[in-house]
């Protein structure tokens, strides 16, 4: 729970959170002010978190946010500019080795010798990590298993597929048994089948393996399957929490209503719940029946709906209640690509915060 | 002795990608080929025999044939070390980089392979010997293999340090022409440096080929007067080869 540092928008997890409860017990990454500079620019501006064992922690950002610089630091790849880390506890600038022992990476871009055999690559790998001779085989089957390779042991990496290589990489990856899987951004360029695959192997491992993963991505919908989720942009973590709570720190879900008379029903929104509907025409390219469409956004849509249906007097033709994504939360929190409810977004974001500090007592 | 374990990895994996590919091993050898029976058999026809500038009755293709093997040592080791740009390229150095051994261990694992892919190389072009007349008896065959691995190994120690300053493969064809190209010409491969002008003179001294083709060439025709005696070139190729080797592995620790 040291995420949080005066002056940082950051929202922590709440103390009945399992995870950040192990968090705080027993973290197995440690990140404290972690900054790295290249030629003046700041690429990481002073990064703090706690990641937990067993935990699948996302970094979500736009390119350029400074994910795998991050990631880099971690990996003892960079040096800090200043600032320190632990991993495994370990120091990620004097104890390099102990580090690198305990870590496996996936980059983003494959790291494979496409000359080799899938089989050979593990155990060069094996070799390097100082995996006993006696377990090597054992080992690459299992992995191989896992990732569903183990028919295409004996082909060189570079009959593979782009999907078939990030598996080969993620196998090679857990070799050595590490404490953190790092895995940047896993799913970039694969097909939406195989991104689902490599989510179910994510899961898997950490069951089998009980290890930590820490990957970044730029999907949102791919950050939903974390434990938590640091957002980072322009280098700095502007958020850290569940995705539930992050998207609940978004204030509230998004109704949609089509009624017979559009005007007549938001000013009944209006007069009896004093809720600002819009009304926006449907445009010919949404599917669906045809008519003007009344967007609302509500704390809870769940328990306004049914009052709101009992209490309005025009016929309502059609009902959705829609919930925050992470897509809105990161819009919300940097606003960029400005859309219509952002703006409102980031203004709730903001007090929700500061209710959230209030109450847990800022540092 | 665990630090040199990667050592180890690393020659082994470039030794199984080398003997692998069969087109490289081959096309290799191209080039000293055709140097030695068109260029050499041309040159050797038109000057004919009996040239005293090369200090004794034989065939240029003869006088050529342990400057062609300096050749395909020179080429065979820049090249395979130089494979490091290629692995940078296609990722494998980040896993390399990455891994628990230092980096030290990596450069030298890469020097060592070249060095024992480039003499394998040479290895090669001697048995070719017969077809150029040179004989090759067994007691020559026990200097020249040691001699072409300490050569090979300043090459490929060159060939590391050049590849850790090479960010893509495009700069590899200046380094083709204006490092190994006059290297290899300036080494007396082609021809005897007793009448050369005073600058390529100067410039042959501190060429590690020149050293390595004298060698050669001492040890397979002792009929030729050598320019350094045999000690005194093995000597200069452990010097410049354990120069480079330094130079390549802080270059190389330096870089990422």
């Amino acid at each position: 729970m040291s995420a949080a540092t005066p002056g940082d928008p950051v929202i922590g997890a709440t103390p009945a959170d399992p995870v950040s409860q192990a968090t705080a017990a027993d973290p197995v990454i440690d990140a404290d002010r972690l900054t790295r500079r290249f030629n003046g620019f700041t690429a990481v501006d002073e990064v703090s978190f706690t990641i937990g064992r067993k935990e699948i922690f996302g970094f979500l950002g736009p390119n350029g946010a400074g994910k795998t610089t991050t990631i880099n630091m971690l990996c003892t790849l960079l040096k800090p500019t200043s600032g320190k880390a632990t991993l495994n506890g370990y120091d990620v600038v004097t104890q390099q080795d102990e580090v690198r022992q305990s870590i496996g990476i996936v980059f983003q871009d494959p790291t494979l010798d496409d000359q080799l055999t899938a089989r050979e690559n593990l155990q060069f790998h094996a070799m390097l990590y100082n995996v006993p001779p006696g377990e090597r085989e054992e080992r690459a089957e299992r992995v191989l298993g896992m990732v569903g390779l183990t028919e295409r042991a004996r082909d060189k990496v570079m009959t593979f597929s782009g999907g078939m290589k990030r598996r080969l990489e993620i196998a090679r990856g857990l070799m050595h048994y590490p404490h953190v899987l790092f895995l940047d951004e896993p799913t970039l360029g694969l097909d939406p089948q195989t991104r689902t695959a490599i989510w179910q192997h994510v899961h898997e491992l950490r069951a089998e393996y009980e290890i930590t993963v820490f990957l970044t991505t730029h999907y949102m919908e791919e950050a939903e399957n974390c434990d938590r989720i640091a957002i980072i942009d322009n280098g700095k973590i502007v958020a850290l929490d569940t995705p539930g709570e992050l998207k609940h720190g978004v204030g509230g879900d998004i109704i949609t209503l089509r009624s017979a008379d559009s005007a007549a029903t938001v000013k009944e929104l209006q007069d009896k719940f004093s809720l600002e509907g819009t009304v926006k025409p449907a445009s010919a390219d949404t599917s669906g029946p045809a008519g003007d469409r009344i967007y609302l956004e509500v704390p809870s849509g769940r328990t306004l709906l049914p009052q709101i249906l009992k209490n309005i007097e025009t016929e309502i033709f059609s009902v959705t209640v829609r919930e925050p994504t992470l897509d809105d939360v990161f819009l919300g929190l940097t606003g960029k690509q400005i859309r219509e409810e952002s703006v409102d977004k980031s203004d709730l974001m903001k007090t929700h915060i500061r209710r959230r500090r209030s109450m847990r007592g800022t540092r | 002795m665990k630090r040199f374990r990667a050592v180890y990895i690393i020659w082994l994996r470039d030794l199984k990608r080398h003997f692998r590919d069969r087109a490289r091993i081959v096309g290799s050898l191209g080039s000293p080929i055709i140097f030695i029976f068109i260029l050499g058999q041309g040159i050797g026809s038109t000057i004919g025999q009996n040239l005293t500038a090369f200090g004794a009755n034989i065939d240029y293709k003869e006088f050529m044939f342990p400057g062609i093997l300096g050749m395909t040592v020179l080429f065979a080791g820049v090249f395979a070390s130089v494979s490091i740009v290629w692995d940078r390229e296609f990722g494998f150095l980040k896993e390399m980089l990455v891994a628990p051994v230092p980096s030290w261990s990596i450069a030298l694992g890469k020097v060592i392979s070249g060095a024992t892919i480039a003499s394998f190389q040479g290895c090669l072009m001697l048995l070719l010997a017969p077809l150029v007349g040179v004989s090759v008896t067994p007691l020559m065959l026990a200097q020249l293999i040691p001699t072409l691995f300490l050569v090979s190994f300043s090459m490929t120690g060159m060939g590391v340090l050049v590849a850790s300053r090479l960010k893509s493969m495009q700069g590899f064809q200046m380094i083709m022409n204006f490092i190994m190209m006059p290297m290899f010409f300036i080494s007396g491969a082609m021809f005897p440096l007793a009448n050369a002008p005073q600058w390529m003179d100067t410039l042959s001294k501190i060429d590690p080929l020149t050293y390595g083709v004298d060698a050669l060439r001492g040890i397979m025709l002792p009929d030729i007067p050598s320019r350094y005696p045999f000690t005194t070139d093995i000597l200069m190729i452990l010097a410049i080869s354990v120069t480079m080797l330094a130079i390549a592995i802080s270059a190389f620790s330096r870089q990422t």
